[in-house]
Formats: C-alpha cells, structure tokens, sequence
C-alpha cells in the first residue's frame, strides 16, 4: 500500500510530501503521524510541502488536524515550504490556517522547532523551581 | 465560441477525484496558462471533485477546451445524480455545509474562477460549470 514516509531527525520528525495526495492517502498519514510521535517521542514534526502543487479545504484542513492532533500529544508541527500559487489560492477560496505553524523552508521550520522547544524548556524549569 | 477539445471522466472514487485535476493541470500547462490561473482552477476543480464523489455517490467531470475571440479558456462541467441542493444560495455561503467539509467548496470555488454557474434540483443531481480563461 503507499504510504507517505516519515523520517526521525534527531528530536523531530519529518514528512516530505512528494505526491499528489488522494484523500485516504491523507488520512493514512494523519494515523502513521501519530502513531510515530508516541513511538519516537518527538518534540516536533515538520511536514514539507514544497513538493504540493495544490492544497484543497480537505488537504488544508487535514494538515490542521495533524498539527492538533500532534501537540494534543506533546509535539509542535510546523508546516513548511508552501509555494507562493497555493498560499494565493488558499486565500482566496476562505481556507485560513490557523494554529498552524508555518515557515518558509525546512531549515527556518527546524530552527522555529527548536525555538519553541528551548522555550517550553524554560518554562518547565520555572515550574519546577516553583515547586 | 467553440470547443476545441473535450474529455470526459469519471469521478468515483478520491483516486478519480486526483487523475482529474492531474488531467486539467496538464491540460493548462499545454495552453501556457499562469502557475497562479493553474493552481486556481485545479483547486476549484477539486473541491467540486469531491463533493460529487463524497455526497453525490459519484459523477462525471467534462473537461473542454474553448476558443471564443482568440481567447482560450478551460471549462470544467462537474455532474452527478445525488441529492441535489434544495438551497443554493445558502449552499454558497462561507461556512455552510452538509457533510464534514468546511463548506468552503461552492463560494470557495467561485471566488477562484472567472465563470461559475450551477444547476440542481432535490433529488435529480448537481450540475456546475467552472471556467478560467487566458
């Protein structure tokens, strides 16, 4: 069966989508994305779509549904690499990604990963020395 | 204006939904259509895919290449057999939806084309038109 691959680098995972996705194909994902960041206990998940010519409500709307789905299990998504046609069409047909995280390629999506991992990092140690 | 090409496909499964906005892709990329006009129509195309396939038990798409006044433009015809819409203009409303969509796919889908026209009726079928001209 085809799958999306998801690769571990060091603390994060990271899914790069290279085809035009049919929808069970998107849902497949959503369950192997999961499962891989309980399995690998990742702190983050970037998910590259440079390769996507076209983002649909439903693709769109699956991407956000990853993105909850992810920190609902302790990891932030950050979805990168959008090509500046479908940023323009998204808009226009009212699809608003919010809570997503988004950046302009993999490196500054690693880089805002590790951001926002060093900050939440602060802020458990706060908590800790309150205690 | 005329019809210079013209193909019909199925639209069954999410499979038929992908392979028919490969086919109008290739086809804008043919007729040197903006990556911007492309990524547009093939979205609409799209959406308009799927709703057929996921609430009207399938359908077909009618891809036709035009020529009016030495303009080219892609017309899309997506039809099926399923419920129908009893109201269409609350059906194209932002945010309206019958199914799990985010009822983007009407409006969304007009906004994105340069001629949008629909047809249905309870019971009978759906019926739009989607074209983008050069």
């Amino acid at each position: 069966m085809e799958r999306i691959p998801i690769l571990k680098v060091g603390e994060f995972l990271l899914v790069s989508i290279q085809v035009d996705m049919h929808d069970r194909l998107v849902l497949s994902l959503q369950d192997d994305l999961t499962a891989q960041v309980v399995v690998s206990r990742a702190k983050g998940v970037l998910i590259d779509i440079s390769a996507l010519d076209m983002v649909d409500s439903f693709i769109g709307r699956m991407l956000g549904n990853m993105a909850a789905m992810t920190r609902a299990l302790g990891a932030e998504t950050v979805v990168v690499g959008m090509q500046p046609a479908v940023a323009i069409t998204i808009v226009e047909l009212g699809l608003v990604l919010t809570d997503v995280r988004t950046a302009i390629n993999v490196d500054k999506g690693m880089a805002l990963l590790q951001n926002l991992l060093n900050e939440s990092s602060v802020i458990d140690s706060h908590e800790f020395h309150e205690k | 204006m005329n019809s210079t090409k013209s193909n019909t496909l199925a639209l069954r499964s999410c499979e038929d939904i992908v392979h028919v906005r490969q086919t109008v892709r290739t086809w804008m990329v043919e007729q040197r259509f903006t990556l911007v006009d492309q990524t547009k129509m093939v979205t609409a195309t799209s959406e308009l895919a799927r709703n057929a396939v996921d609430y009207a038990g399938g359908g077909t798409a009618q891809l036709e290449l035009l020529e009016e006044s030495g303009r080219i433009g892609i017309r899309v015809l997506i039809e099926d057999h399923g419920p129908g819409i009893a109201n269409i203009e609350q059906a194209m409303t932002d945010g309206f939806t019958s199914g799990q969509g985010m009822g983007l796919g009407l409006g969304g889908s007009k906004r994105l084309v340069d001629d949008f026209e629909i047809w249905s009726e309870p019971g009978k079928g759906t019926r739009v038109s989607i074209t983008r001209w050069k």
